[in-house]
């Protein structure tokens, strides 16, 4: 098949099968709303499918992205979401400013202990299904701040991530990438497991009674939510 | 205060030498030291006030710079590191040493605004406690960490319990008495704060009465990393990601600038060029994001803009990165020079230049028709947010915010470093003092560091083949002299951005302390926005063009 004119082939090659199927259809259905899907289905424009199966296509192909910045990251995020990478051509571009109406979270930059809870809370407020990217060497390890006496060692410690995109920052290419792979994994059904982490958010009450503990019990509420950081058994 | 009774007070005793301080000090002062870029005065811990209105007042120093705060086996310090505006090579620094076992010294905060954040950073990180302290607080720490991470005997393994209940419901009884009043959280998760910062703002209908700036949710112990690194090599990575809107070169001056004196080095004048051109290119990217999200911020309809600006800013990433091989954590300058040559074809890499300064004039007349002409925005920014030079000046404002005031303050020309005193180009100033004129000043220095890269490149162009030297001879393993202490700052992207090194005569710095542009200018904010209606608060935020990795560090 010559490139030249690729146009003329597919008349050509499927002006039978349109001209059946409109013929099945029979007349109402508008002209504009033939599309080159209903050409690949051919006189059959009927699927076959699972549920389920209909659902993570569908979840894959229209990705709503959290507006979340935090630290360089989010400008080459920002960056991805402008005009020469566009991550909108891959069904994914609509950044939501509300975590209620999001499906994804990219997390652009390092967590340090004061924001870590915040992150969390943001995160619980996602609905299901919910996906998150790690984007960047800080929310894999800590990155070069690993050793920083404030910063959460990796988004994993907080939250469940089903992507990593490695760099310092990684190129908007890199996302788009691991955005990619991501729709690639949701229309196939998979997802990381959501499990207890690290660092969960709780009540001070439930907290063990320590050292630590015991001191902050006048200042802290029993029931005041608290993420306790044991710096001592990060990675 | 006027205008003129300031210009008035700033001449007198400007021409008092380091002696003439010292008897203007009198008693106040207990010994002398010698900083690398100033003459250094200890004094008595409970004279700080004292001894600070006397050198703004009669000395004609009215910039408190920075405060460093810092703790010797035997004390602890703090240093005031006092300028002026009016000529910026006059520097003195304050020193007050504390006793080690109570370390409490007089707060600068009733003379100098600034100091309130200063001061609450060092009783944070350091312990020092400042009496007389409005409002003496953890700041980039949450309340209830315990102990203070640069001190010497913090521990860093011991485990720390952070809390979730800063954030009140607004829904509850009011907070504020019987008033009628409002309590609003903005942020840290909110896209008009720029990163992750927090509001507490405290409306009076549709009008803010108070607002409270909560930073810290992107503490990244800068300064630990720095003073856990080697001179030569391990520091220079650190300073792109302070200020990360593609600033990186310029925060790597200061660095490069601070440790060159520190160290004695020279920079050959090809390097420097070098240095200059890609600087500026590096304020041009920064300046753009800023006048996009400024836009977006103001006005959702403004999306174009900022979509125009990202295009240009690729432009700008594109050219740095065929230079540095990085389009944002440059890694580029080296100690006594930069990394390596341009890149050949050099007059590919020229032409590629060219061809962007050459499209800036087009874009930057389409950006003027887009937002300063645009009715709206300009109802929306022209009168709001007003800032005051006084007000600026008490805390510390400088850059784009301070010059959009009348403040004729830029240390490319005050404090001259780089190549820049040869070079043909001007400080913008506005005395609109408004939200207007701030995004004013910073478009209009996009044209500047056009003019200062085009003669660049001219320069650069016809530089003789054999004299391409890109950096001096630096010692493998640099130790400065034990006990030397500097405070250097350069123009960054959003202002003065300062690095205070003291050595202990290893190769890691014993002390290194980073003055942000940014933490100084958004502490400003609640004077800028107190009173106005809260979408110009946001205005007010966003034409201040903080960068939360600069402001926390």
């Amino acid at each position: 098949m010559s490139s030249d004119n690729p146009r003329d082939a597919i008349v050509e090659s499927t002006a039978p099968l349109t001209d059946t199927r409109d013929a099945r259809m029979g007349a109402g259905a508008d002209d504009r709303f033939n599309s080159p899907l209903r050409e690949a289905f051919g006189t059959q424009p009927f699927i076959l499918t699972k549920f389920d199966k209909f659902m993570n296509w569908v979840r894959g192909s229209s990705m709503f992205l959290l507006q979340f910045g935090i630290a360089c990251c989010s400008i080459e995020m920002m960056h991805t979401f402008g005009v020469k990478h566009d991550v909108d051509r891959f069904g994914a571009g609509v950044p939501r400013a509300s975590p209620r109406q999001a499906d994804c979270i990219i997390v652009p930059g390092t967590i340090v202990s004061k924001f870590a809870p915040r992150m969390k809370r943001v995160y619980d407020q996602m609905p299901e299904p919910k996906f998150v990217v790690g984007m960047g060497s800080c929310t894999i390890s800590g990155g070069p701040f690993q050793e920083g006496y404030n910063v959460v060692k990796g988004a994993e410690e907080v939250i469940p991530v089903d992507i990593h995109v490695p760099g310092c920052p990684p190129r908007p290419e890199a996302l788009v990438y691991g955005i990619a792979k991501l729709q690639e994994r949701v229309a196939n059904g998979e997802s990381s497991p959501v499990v207890v982490k690290p660092y969960e958010l709780e009540q001070f009450g439930d907290l063990d009674r320590d050292e630590l503990v015991e001191k902050l019990a006048d200042e802290i509420d029993e029931e005041t939510l608290v993420m306790r950081y044991n710096w001592a058994d990060s990675p | 205060m006027s205008a003129d009774e300031e210009l008035v007070e700033t001449t007198v005793g400007s021409d008092l030498d380091a002696d003439g301080i010292a008897a203007l000090l009198g008693e106040a002062v207990l010994d002398r030291e010698e900083h690398l870029n100033a003459p250094g005065f200890v004094i008595r811990p409970d004279a700080v006030q004292e001894v600070l209105t006397k050198l703004r007042d009669e000395a004609g120093f009215d910039h408190l710079s920075c405060v460093t705060a810092q703790q010797y086996t035997d004390r602890y310090e703090s240093i005031y590191h006092l300028t002026s505006y009016d000529d910026r090579q006059r520097e003195v620094s304050v020193v007050v040493p504390t006793d080690p076992e109570r370390p409490v010294s007089q707060s600068a905060e009733p003379v100098f605004r600034t100091a309130d954040w200063h001061e609450r950073e060092a009783y944070d990180l350091v312990g020092i406690e400042y009496e007389g302290h409005p409002d003496l607080r953890r700041i980039l720490l949450p309340q209830t960490w315990q102990g203070h991470p640069l001190s010497l005997e913090y521990h860093q393994d011991k485990p720390q319990i952070v809390t979730l209940d800063a954030h009140k419901n607004p829904l509850e009884a009011d907070h504020r008495g019987n008033s009628e009043t409002m309590f609003l959280n903005i942020g840290p998760h909110h896209p008009a704060t720029h990163g992750v910062l927090h509001l507490k703002a405290v409306l009076d209908g549709e009008q803010v009465a108070d607002v409270e700036p909560d930073i810290g949710y992107l503490h990244r112990c800068e300064e630990q990393m720095c003073q856990a690194g080697t001179y030569r090599h391990q520091i220079m990575p650190y300073p792109d990601r302070w200020d990360y809107i593609s600033a990186g070169l310029l925060n790597e001056w200061a660095y490069a600038r601070a440790a060159e004196d520190l160290a004695d080095l020279e920079v050959p004048e090809y390097a420097q060029v070098i240095r200059t051109m890609s600087a500026e290119l590096c304020r041009i990217a920064s300046h753009l994001l800023a006048m996009g999200t400024f836009a977006l911020d103001v006005n959702g309809d403004f999306t174009a803009a900022f979509m125009y600006a990202i295009t240009d800013r690729e432009r700008v990433q594109d050219i740095l990165e065929d230079l540095t091989g990085q389009r944002m954590m440059f890694n580029y300058f080296r100690l006594g020079g930069v990394a390596w040559d341009l890149p050949e074809p050099r007059e590919e890499f020229f032409g590629k230049i060219r061809d962007f300064l050459d499209h800036l004039p087009g874009a930057a007349e389409e950006y003027h028709n887009l937002i300063t002409r645009n009715e709206v925005f300009q109802l929306r920014c022209v009168d709001t947010g007003y800032l005051s030079p006084e007000v600026a000046k008490s805390y510390g404002c400088t850059g784009a915010v301070a010059r959009a005031s009348g403040i004729d303050y830029d240390l490319r020309r005050d404090d001259p470093y780089g190549y820049y005193d040869e070079l043909d180009w001007e400080v913008i100033t506005e005395d609109g003092c408004d939200n207007y004129a701030r995004l004013l000043v910073r478009m209009r220095e996009v044209e500047q560091s056009a003019r200062i890269i085009e003669q660049c490149v001219d320069l650069l162009e016809d530089w003789p083949e054999d004299d391409r030297e890109i950096q001096s001879n630096v010692p493998r393993t640099l130790k400065p002299d034990e006990d030397a202490e500097i405070y250097r700052a350069v123009e960054g992207a959003k202002g003065e951005l300062g690095i205070y090194i003291r050595s202990d005569g290893t190769d890691k710095p014993a002390r290194f302390k980073i003055r942000s542009p940014c933490f100084s200018n958004l502490q400003a904010l609640p004077a800028i926005a107190e009173g106005e209606y809260i979408p110009d608060l946001i205005a007010a935020l966003g034409s201040l063009d903080i960068v939360l990795g600069e402001v926390d560090r």
